[in-house]
């Protein structure tokens, strides 16, 4: 390795489920260099000093969202997250808040892939076209609309960071709302009032409390508490409408 | 035919003080806190109004007991929570609002809270000038 090569500790929450009654830390002595990312530390973790670490990782550049991990507590994409940042402190690695471990720092996604499907994430035609039609056509104003909630890669840092989800799992929780918004509010999509039933409830938009970490730990800037919260006065008209017109006036 | 057993035992963890883990949370627990200071000094109002309505007598005791030194502590207290209130407030503002766009562009969050707090500032200090 080269001259310039430093030594940081990093401190691994492991959990092995055969063995252990409960998550411990381990440390571990990594050399590395400036270029090194927290991810690359486990990779060197794993490939010199304990194989049996287990942890997610992918793409290695902030698109998979595979490697979401605490590091000294706060989410973050260890392919992101620099280890010259931290030293010459140790830092801190644990798998992410408020989803079951699975195993080091894997945890248990089964939930979020539920929530993510049930607000059918993909867009349902306004209006059916043949291909003879041609493509759907939208304006960048249009676009701009939904752009910034379309940019999500699934890493669920944000719900390690929202404490109403870690309360109570039965919030949807901000990434999967926001995708909900992201469809509601595309042009081509007519799927809105499928999806509303949940956006309505305490499950939904109502059971953020405008915490907003999960705005400031998202990695692509979707702005979920922004997606969840502009909802909640369509919401609110949708709820009082009800007594005067029909269900679904205010949609 | 052999027996799969399932290794798995997905460990949960305690969210028990989860607001002490990070200064996030801890700010925002300060912020909604600050509502009930809030609440507290609407009851402080509507106390008066009450007064107000007995008579002349009984608005003067509820003016004298406010210039008491507890009071004017009191007084000191929640105008530092107020401000933190204000600024915390318009702060998630931009995050309750549909999105704006000026000239094809999002209008920043920033501009709505500056704007926003200049706004309760000036509101406040024409206020001020009518009272004095």
């Amino acid at each position: 390795m080269a001259d310039s090569t430093k030594t940081i500790e990093m401190e691994v929450l492991r959990y092995r489920p055969e063995q252990d009654k409960e998550p411990f830390w381990q440390t571990f002595s990594v050399p590395f260099t400036d270029d090194w990312s927290v991810l690359q530390g486990l990779q060197y973790i794993k490939d010199d000093l304990d194989s049996t670490l287990s942890f997610r990782w992918s793409c290695r550049m902030a698109i998979c969202g595979s490697c979401g991990m605490m590091i000294d507590g706060v989410p973050k994409l260890g392919c992101r997250t620099f280890l010259r940042h931290y030293h010459p402190n140790k830092l801190r690695i644990g798998p992410l808040e408020n989803f079951p471990i699975e195993r080091d720092l894997v945890v248990v996604i089964e939930d979020f892939i539920k929530k993510l499907e049930s607000i059918k994430p993909y867009i349902i035609p306004k209006e059916a076209r043949t291909l003879a039609q041609g493509e759907y056509l939208q304006t960048p104003a249009q676009l701009e609309k939904f752009r910034q909630f379309s940019t999500c890669i699934n890493c669920m840092l944000c719900y390690s960071a929202c404490p109403q989800y870690g309360l109570d799992p039965e919030f949807t929780g901000p990434g999967v709302l926001a995708l909900m918004h992201r469809y509601n509010a595309d042009s081509r999509d007519g799927g809105r009032a499928e999806r509303m039933d949940l956006g309505h409830s305490e499950e939904g938009f109502w059971g953020c409390t405008a915490v907003t970490y999960c705005s400031e730990v998202c990695p692509k800037g979707v702005d979920p508490a922004n997606a969840i919260n502009q909802n909640k006065m369509g919401s609110a008209i949708d709820y009082f409408l009800r007594f005067v017109a029909p269900r679904g006036a205010g949609k | 035919m052999s027996t799969q057993t399932d290794k798995r035992r997905p460990y949960v963890r305690s969210v028990d003080g989860w607001w002490k883990r990070d200064p996030y949370y801890m700010r925002y627990m300060a912020m909604e806190a600050t509502s009930v200071l809030v609440a507290a000094y609407a009851v402080i109002l509507l106390v008066g109004l009450a007064r107000l309505s007995q008579g002349e007598a009984a608005y003067n005791g509820w003016l004298e007991a406010l210039k008491s030194g507890p009071s004017i502590a009191l007084h000191a207290v929640i105008l530092v929570v107020f401000l933190y209130h204000l600024w915390s407030w318009f702060k998630v503002m931009p995050k309750t609002m549909p999105m704006i766009f000026v000239d094809g562009k999002k209008l920043p969050p920033e501009t709505i809270t500056y704007t926003g707090v200049t706004l309760a500032v000036v509101v406040n200090v024409i206020v001020l000038i009518i009272l004095v």
